[in-house]
């Protein structure tokens, strides 16, 4: 679009638009990103998406007659209602048919029951509902925002339950996204930090689910036929494997019976199984890509850590103070701040259902990466050796616990929360005991975390950018 | 991949509404021309606070193009009483999220606080509204960033650089044609002194706005902004001449080589905005006539050329009425597999041609006047969103108030009132057409390009 409406922003949107990108344990909405004025509401989203506090909104939780784990908070002002249906359907679940998860939830609301997708789309719209699906290597999560008015709340439960339960998957419809994803792949080729992406969780993942894109392959999208998503979907969107997140202007009873009408016609079938643990590394690989662009992408990193780890406060906290607090983390000061090396230089745990990535990047000018990359590696090696100080500890504590009530300042924070806490399968106080929990960890427990658990001569790091050669070097 | 701002777009296209069921704002004016804007929120105890300054790129010349935005990140390098980066690590310390952006119309800076804390917002933002150090060593490095930044939105990213040659090209004397950026040239040669006198010409009370909208007390807003920002001096804000754009008489087309894997179409009709349109429905038709195309997945684009005809991977089409002066109806798009540049390009002008010809269905019609109803309420859900807009209406001279009457304007809009607009204004005399022409990738032709070129986009 027009110049004009893209907002030349500052910091950090970059960071949030990657990890947008991933989306793990980030609401997804619609399809849309990139440029506009995206970049603003982007920036918003919080490093740490799936980290989650709240202004003690009593969190009720309960399950479905087939199984789905419902969790609801009523937010009485506005009269609006979000519901999010999270499946255990990501990516991690494609197996041998990479980006079967992504075509299948794409799918859903192109053909469902009797409607065909010019008829969802024009009944969703036309009653004013905000409808969206998306697919991660994790989640997979359909949407709805609609008015709390019965005369449009109901024909949009209506159409969404049907597209939860009853896609009929039309070839035409199939043939046309295996078309576009084609087409998708194909632009990814043609960004530097797409590209690092997609190499850096290959080398970081090996064999293990999370190594392939969301997106697939050209040859395995290519192999994919309409059978293929059904099987997906009769196995995937099952109650047993779903979580209903509902926030808005309801009551309990209204509450269940929502809950009840959106995912009620699913069979209760069975949760997917746990992932396979991910190996850790055992040595230092790096990759560089040779591309004509401006700028050279560094990504460095390894597997990192489950949602339910441990050291998870410690190394949340560490990372805030690491490469997680925007210009004032310790990686944004010493590549942008002092040397103007970089616009965005970051360092982030993802925790997954497995241990998602610990991903440490910039992007400069291809006669720089050599320089800025010996200058993350050396604060990172810093940091790991000696550990925060009792300052930077007690400043990022002020911010995470003071910064509290902003996590939850909208429904659409409240309900991508739900959807974390029910996922993830945290406790239900997780939100009230989130700040003490933060104020209980001590430099030493993040040194000692750091050290057992951030290992910088082991990390695959990737170089996409400037170079000579498309050949990987040593 | 292309696009997809439909969401985005959504909101622009789709501010506050009905006047009857929005909580009061409540407009205040210091002694040195400060305005301030209060709306209360109260669902939750925090509290955004945006300072909005008139001035964004398309205030810019030739040869100093970028100094808006390369102001703003200096913004963040301190005064005589806070260090650089010092007012990050305030806010960051308090619990606070903050950052800035500019634009072609305005240039603003933002804190989401909780609400007990919107004295520190105040205390940092007028510290910076006069008295930015501006020192030449932070200068120095501060640049490098911004050149980063520009090889990072811009030169890399192949539909970026095109949409920003299809503006240059598609106005050829109004501020418009200026990227926010800056073009790397200009970057290179800037110089401190320059930002000086940019900053010392706009950054004034009286040149700015100051929105808060959250879990606050409107007077008690206003007696926080007199202690803060009311000992400030005012300035000589210029007069700006309007440099409006000289009358377009034909079709404009450009190609862009780069690197790429996706052939990318954009087109741009000149169209008027609230701000020039002799009849004053005319706006509100275009954002209706925008819904029409890409109001959402049933719209025209979607339905007819992504499904339907399929001769689009992607497409979109926008507008936004809110401009300082005339602007683009702009629609863009990347052709489907087996499908080229032409085809694409000939399908949206035949979206064009159908609303020329045809009344839009009153289906259509009611649908997208739905939206914005309820668009409206889903709005309200976001503080931030709504300090922003009425931050950018303040900033581009029309008043938050225009916000508050665009549902009812909308839901006043005809099929007639559409179709001409689109016979009036979306015809081939007011187009521009951009296409990115994509360059193999492979190590071999890069070099060969490198030899005939020199430019910095390969450099």
């Amino acid at each position: 679009m027009s110049d004009k409406l893209k907002v030349a922003q500052r910091h950090l949107d970059t960071l949030s638009l990657r990890e947008r990108a991933r989306g793990e344990g980030s609401q997804l909405g619609h399809k849309t990103m990139k440029k506009t004025f995206s970049v603003i509401i982007l920036s918003l989203v919080t490093l740490f998406t799936a980290t989650v506090a709240v202004a003690n909104p009593k969190i009720q939780h309960w399950t479905t007659t087939n199984g789905a784990r419902v969790y609801f908070v009523p937010s009485p002002v506005l009269p609006m209602v979000d519901i999010h249906v999270v499946f255990d359907a990501g990516s991690a679940r494609d197996g041998a048919q990479s980006g079967i998860a992504q075509m299948t939830n794409g799918l859903l609301d192109q053909g469902a029951g009797k409607l065909n997708a010019d008829q969802i789309a024009e009944r969703l719209e036309g009653i004013g509902a905000q409808f969206g699906t998306g697919s991660y290597r994790d989640m997979a999560i359909v949407s709805l925002r609609s008015l709390t008015d019965r005369s449009l709340l109901d024909p949009a439960l209506d159409i969404m339950s049907q597209v939860i339960a009853e896609p009929s998957f039309p070839q035409d419809a199939f043939d046309r996204a295996q078309k576009r994803t084609l087409i998708a792949l194909q632009g990814q080729k043609e960004s530097p930090s797409a590209i690092a992406d997609k190499a850096f969780f290959a080398a970081v993942y090996g064999d293990h689910p999370y190594a392939t894109p969301s997106l697939g392959t050209e040859q395995s999208i290519t192999a994919l036929t309409r059978k293929d998503a059904m099987a997906f979907h009769h196995r995937y969107y099952t109650g047993k494997n779903a979580v209903v997140a509902l926030v808005g202007a309801i009551d309990r009873k209204e509450a269940e019976r929502i809950a009840e009408q959106v995912v009620g016609k699913l069979p209760a079938g069975e949760a997917a199984p746990v992932l396979p643990a991910v190996k850790p590394l055992d040595a230092a690989k790096t990759e560089h890509i040779a591309y004509p662009s401006a700028q050279t992408h560094v990504l460095m990193g390894q597997p990192g850590i489950t949602r339910d780890d441990p050291d998870y406060f410690p190394l949340y906290v560490g990372n805030y103070i690491l490469g997680g607090s925007g210009l004032v983390s310790r990686i944004a000061i010493d590549v942008r701040e002092k040397r103007g090396l970089a616009y965005s230089a970051y360092s982030y745990f993802i925790p997954m259902h497995a241990a998602g990535p610990f991903i440490a990047g910039l992007q400069t000018r291809n006669e720089k990466a050599g320089k800025a990359l010996s200058v993350l590696r050396d604060t990172l090696k810093d940091f790991i050796a000696k550990g925060p100080t009792e300052e930077e500890l007690t400043a990022a504590k002020k911010n995470i616990t003071g910064g509290f009530a902003l996590r939850l300042d909208s429904n659409a924070k409240i309900v991508q929360n739900l959807a974390s806490i029910g996922f993830y399968k945290l406790p239900l106080d997780y939100l009230d005991t989130f700040n003490n929990k933060v104020e209980a960890v001590t430099a030493e427990q993040i040194r000692s975390a750091f050290q057992r658990r951030v290992h910088p001569d082991d990390m695959v790091t990737v170089m996409v950018g400037g170079g000579e050669t498309t050949t990987a070097k040593p | 991949m292309p696009i997809l701002k439909r969401l985005m777009l959504f909101c622009l296209l789709f501010p506050l509404g009905a006047a009857a069921q929005n909580p009061a704002v409540h407009e205040f004016k210091l002694d040195n021309g400060l305005k301030l804007i209060v709306k209360e929120d109260h669902r939750s105890p925090v509290a955004v606070s945006q300072v909005w300054y008139k001035v964004g790129s398309s205030y810019e010349h030739d040869g100093t193009t970028g100094l808006s935005h390369a102001l703003e990140h200096m913004m963040f390098k301190g005064t005589p009483e806070h260090g650089p980066n010092e007012f990050s690590r305030i806010i960051a310390e308090n619990g606070g999220r903050e950052n800035a952006f500019t634009s072609h119309d305005y240039t603003a800076y933002f804190q989401e606080l909780e609400k007990d804390r919107l004295k520190i917002s105040f205390d940092l933002e007028s510290d910076r509204m006069r008295h930015l150090t501006l020192d030449p060593k932070e200068f120095a490095k501060e640049i490098q960033v911004v050149m980063e930044e520009r090889r990072m939105r811009t030169d890399d990213d192949p539909e970026s650089l095109t949409d920003e040659q299809f503006n240059a090209v598609a106005f050829l004397n109004s501020g418009y044609r200026i990227p926010v950026i800056g073009w790397m040239d200009d970057l290179k040669h800037m110089r401190v002194e320059d930002l000086r006198k940019w900053y010392e010409t706009w950054y004034a009370p009286n040149n700015a706005t100051l929105v808060v909208v959250g879990d606050v007390d409107p007077q008690q807003v206003f007696a926080l902004a007199k202690k803060y920002f009311g000992p400030l001096k005012p300035g000589t804000i210029p007069k700006e001449k309007p440099r409006d754009e000289i009358p377009q008489t034909g079709i404009r087309r450009i190609t862009v080589k780069a690197p790429a894997e996706l052939p990318y179409l954009v087109m741009g009709y000149k169209v008027p905005v609230l701000h020039n349109a002799k009849n004053a429905w005319e706006p509100y038709a275009l954002e209706v006539l925008a819904g029409v195309l890409d109001g959402g997945d049933s719209a025209r684009i979607a339905k007819n050329l992504i499904r339907g005809s399929q001769v689009a991977a992607e497409a979109s089409a926008g507008y936004s009425l809110d401009a300082r002066s005339e602007d683009l109806f702009a629609l863009d798009g990347t052709p489907a597999e087996g499908h080229t540049i032409a085809e694409l390009e000939k399908a949206l002008r035949g979206q064009v041609q159908k609303l020329r010809d045809d009344l839009v269905s009153d289906e259509e019609l009611k649908r997208i006047k739905t939206q914005v109803v309820t668009g409206d309420v889903y709005q309200k859900d976001s503080v931030f969103y709504q300090a922003m807009q009425i931050g950018s209406l303040e900033s581009v001279g029309l008043g938050w108030q225009v916000g508050d009457e665009y549902v009812d304007k909308i839901k006043a809009v005809t099929a007639e009132q559409v179709r001409d607009v689109a016979r009036k204004y979306l015809i081939d005399d007011h187009l521009t057409v951009a296409v990115l022409d994509p360059q193999p990738i492979s190590d071999k032709e890069r070099m060969r390009r490198m030899q005939h070129s020199g430019g910095d986009n390969v450099r």
